[in-house]
């Protein structure tokens, strides 16, 4: 059963925060006017992944101005001087490419895949983007209908995605990560062309962004081709300072409902405010993601076996914790209970869980079998470059460093029982937390 | 105008082998060691279309126990078995067939082949699992009951295919996931599951004898054949009509569609290329995305193209759009569909066209699993090896004489069968 988060296209990064190993060949260095680089090799098939990403996300919207980044996104396609009118787009696909991007709370990344001998054509189109953007309110009015549309079909149709926009902004009080990506309607309705343009010109410069190329390539040709195409980009200064308000320490556990006639499956959610990979401890976030990994990782994970499997409350239980982040960020818990199973019962069972978890903590296969799982899934990245290249980037985006994903599996490795105890004991406490019921209208409700 | 102007690679990237084991088994392998894992994946023809009458979802909850204990571990400890070693093995269901995929890291082979030759020869579909996974596939019809989407699609199939499996939802509903019982999947299984039936697909770090000794392991001592209902041709019904299904969303949700070419038609490949430049591909090079999306602005998706099926072929297509404009939005994809119906197309759009599909075809088989599937995928649609490189040359063949000939074929007189969610103002 799918998780209740999933936003396609509005990136709220990859769930849990598993990352590649050695990824031996990785290379990454810096061009004069302050762009990041890094080479991802991968000779399997002769293509090869391009993406550029902006350290800026929806947590930098201006205050009142929810869904810029969004917005912008969607109007990076609009076309430039030297390109204009989707002749990027059109090239793309005229040469077999995909093409897309997306915007996270924390970074905006653009990306094409394409036959490798085209690598040199889409850094110039690329490139000529960071700055040239042409922007009409011909062309901005129509796209504005579009992100509305595209609000209403993810969000204001979806009971799901109400519920886990009311948990958002209720679990960050103060820090922007509480606002949706996409915005807020009433705020998207009165973005403006001013307003894009100006966004457009604090956040999209050399300094602030990250070119990661995977696939059939080499460092040499990537640098070679990126001075060609990036390096003419003048510098700006430096790269734009992310200071956004910190939460204060939560004191008060929060229950948000939701009721939906259209609601006929109920499910149950629990965000808690935990550290991310970057405000946490050396360690503290690879422990988070065994705990998640033991708690509700898959059919033999703890919450499964006991709500589904034993105590027979729910058809569906788990875990994740999203690590990538640039302040502090969530560890998530979800259910979906049996036909006839009220959300407060089922909401004490995982209580119940979790108090016996942190009575005993882990049992020891289980937790060799978490790290055995989450190494191996750093092998089973390497078998994709798009998977890489994401990876590096969300990171690299987010504070880490090169190093910091490399050395993720060794870290994962060193996780002890009483590590995760520990972890457990600390972040999985309700005043850190909110929880939210999703369920039918209230005249429906049993 | 006689320029070749998509000039496809004469040769794969991919260097596939169609083996056979020695205990007769098939199935094409790709070495390739650069990562230390193999994927396989392997499907049976049959599907949810061999549901038995009332039954709908039999197939597919039968794919869901096969991970749920084999052989003498339960299900518990069939899943434990799996994390210890970090192996993946999962099943689904299609239309028309029954499949699953396993990946592992290429030093726990031996274990990952034993579980996978339990799961597909010994599934013990105990009673418990039977109850909670149906539960789930319930919980998950709850899910989607008033899903704008999901409700489309739904009743879409359920209006141009009366009668026929096709038109069936493959997860069944509430009440024919009621009336299973859990004697018939053992049934279902020995009809299903069966050599005759089989395509394999294994790419990664293995030789061929040891990808032998893997698929004879896991198949070899599966029956010789099944017994599978016979599925008659889908006729396409409901042409002309539009069908409004109530539910109060701030959106209507569209769903459109009519007959298109069965796969062996000597016109297929220009139908792929002829919907492509309707309705495919992520963007600008869409005529409905240019029309819908970028000069109107009515939608945030649009798309359309072919679905193929053993007995049935059709375009299909949808979209998103706020209830006051649902009306101006279909006018708008009729229009372009007539367009293309009457020798719209141009030179210019079909030569893109064909590029996009060469160009975007090795996107296909970047990663092991991928491979893997394209591998079953092309023999299940009936074609040998060599359709990895013969596919690019028939989509550069292509003519304009043949795109005008299909789309006549194709897009007929416009003709289209809709069916709209939520509370259109006009239609």
């Amino acid at each position: 059963m799918t998780s209740p988060h999933s936003e396609p296209h509005l990136d709220a990064a990859a769930p849990g925060s598993a990352r590649p190993a050695a990824g031996s060949g990785v290379v990454d260095f810096r061009l004069d006017n302050g762009l990041t680089v890094v080479v991802i090799p991968d000779r399997r098939a002769p293509v090869v992944t391009h993406m550029v990403w902006y350290r800026n996300g929806s947590a930098d919207d201006p205050l009142g101005k929810s869904g810029i980044a969004h917005f912008l996104e969607h109007l990076m396609f609009k076309g430039t001087k030297a390109h204009p009118q989707g002749e990027f787009s059109l090239h793309i696909a005229e040469i077999g490419g995909q093409e897309n991007a997306f915007t996270g709370n924390d970074y905006t990344a653009y990306y094409q895949r394409v036959a490798k001998e085209h690598l040199g054509a889409m850094m110039e189109f690329e490139a000529d983007r960071m700055t040239g953007l042409v922007l009409t309110d011909e062309i901005v009015a129509p796209e504005r209908d579009v992100v509305l549309e595209e609000r209403r079909m993810h969000c204001d149709a979806d009971p799901n995605a109400q519920l886990s926009e009311a948990v958002q902004a209720t679990l960050f009080t103060h820090h922007p990560y509480g606002t949706p990506i996409i915005g807020w309607g009433h705020e998207i309705e009165s973005l403006s062309r001013a307003d894009a343009l100006a966004y457009y010109a604090r956040f999209y410069t050399p300094e602030n962004a990250i070119l990661i190329v995977a696939g059939d390539t080499d460092a040499e040709e990537v640098r070679r081709l990126a001075e060609l195409h990036y390096g003419k980009i003048s510098p700006r200064g430096a790269a734009p300072e992310r200071h956004r308000p910190q939460e204060p320490q939560p004191v008060a556990r929060r229950l948000v409902v939701v009721n939906d006639e259209k609601v006929e499956q109920p499910s149950w959610q629990r965000c808690y405010l935990a550290p991310s990979h970057r405000t946490g401890a050396p360690g503290e976030s690879e422990t988070l993601d065994v705990l998640a990994h033991l708690l509700g990782g898959g059919q033999t994970s703890l919450l499964y076996r006991k709500l589904v499997l034993e105590d027979k409350l729910a058809v569906a239980a788990g875990a994740y914790y999203m690590g990538s982040a640039f302040d502090e960020t969530r560890f998530y818990l979800y259910a979906m209970p049996v036909h006839g199973v009220s959300l407060n019962e089922l909401d004490a069972a995982v209580d119940r869980v979790l108090a016996s978890f942190m009575a005993d903590g882990a049992e020891g296969a289980a937790l060799e079998r978490a790290k055995t799982r989450l190494v191996a899934d750093a092998i089973y990245a390497q078998d994709s470059q798009a998977t890489l290249a994401r990876w590096y980037g969300a990171a690299l985006a987010t504070g880490q460093t090169i190093r910091d994903v490399q050395e993720w599996p060794e870290r994962v490795e060193a996780t002890s029982a009483q590590s995760v105890l520990a972890a457990a004991r600390k972040w999985l406490d309700r005043r850190r937390a909110v929880t939210g019921f999703l369920l039918p209208a209230e005249d429906q409700a049993a | 105008m006689n320029m070749p102007l998509v000039n496809p690679p004469a040769q794969s990237t991919v260097n596939v082998r169609e083996l056979v084991s020695p205990r007769g088994v098939r199935f094409w392998l790709v070495e390739d060691y650069a990562v230390p894992l193999v994927s396989l994946e392997f499907a049976f023809r049959g599907g949810a279309a061999q549901d038995p009458a009332g039954k709908a979802g039999a197939a597919t909850l039968l794919s869901g126990l096969l991970d749920e204990g084999a052989g003498d571990l339960d299900s518990q400890a069939f899943q434990q078995a799996l994390d210890e070693k970090a192996i993946e093995i999962s099943f689904h269901c299609e239309r028309d067939h029954i499949g699953g995929r396993m990946r592992t890291l290429a030093r726990h082979l031996d274990r990952a082949g034993e579980l996978l030759r339990l799961a597909v020869n010994a599934p013990r579909l105990d009673e418990t699992p039977f109850e909670r996974v149906r539960e789930q596939m319930n919980a998950q019809l709850r899910h989607e009951a008033n899903d704008p989407s999901a409700m489309a699609g739904r009743s879409w199939r359920a209006r141009v295919f009366p009668g026929h499996a096709y038109g069936l939802p493959t997860n069944g509903t509430l009440d024919s996931l009621a009336a299973i019982e859990r004697g018939e999947l053992k049934g279902l299984a020995h009809r299903l599951i069966t050599r005759g039936a089989l395509h394999i697909g294994v790419v990664g770090a293995i030789d061929e004898a040891r990808a032998a000794k893997l698929v004879d392991e896991a198949f070899a001592d599966l029956p010789a054949s099944g017994d599978l209902s016979e599925v008659a041709e889908a006729p396409f019904a409901g042409l002309g009509g539009i069908e409004v299904v109530d539910l109060d969303v701030p959106q209507s949700t569209i769903r459109f569609g009519r007959p298109a070419l069965m796969r062996q038609d000597p016109d297929y490949i220009a139908s792929i290329v002829l919907a492509h430049v309707l309705g495919g591909g992520t963007g600008l090079s869409s005529r409905l995305f240019r029309e819908v999306r970028e000069k109107r602005g009515l939608a945030y998706s649009v798309s359309a193209s072919i679905s193929s099926f053993d007995h049935a072929s059709y375009l299909y297509g949808g979209t998103t759009t706020k209830k006051e404009r649902a009306d101006e939005s279909l006018a708008v994809i009729a229009a372009q569909i007539l367009d293309m119906a009457h020798g719209g197309l141009s030179e210019d759009e079909l030569e893109k066209g064909k590029k996009y599909l060469v160009g975007s075809y090795p996107l296909r088989f970047d990663t092991s699993a991928k491979i893997a599937g394209q591998l079953v995928h092309i023999q299940l649609e009936g074609h040998g090896p060599t359709w990895l490189v013969e596919r690019n040359l028939r989509v550069a063949a292509v003519t304009m004489a043949d795109a005008r000939r299909t789309a006549e074929r194709v897009f007929g007189d416009g003709a289209l069968s809709v069916v709209v969610v939520g509370r259109p103002e006009k239609v």
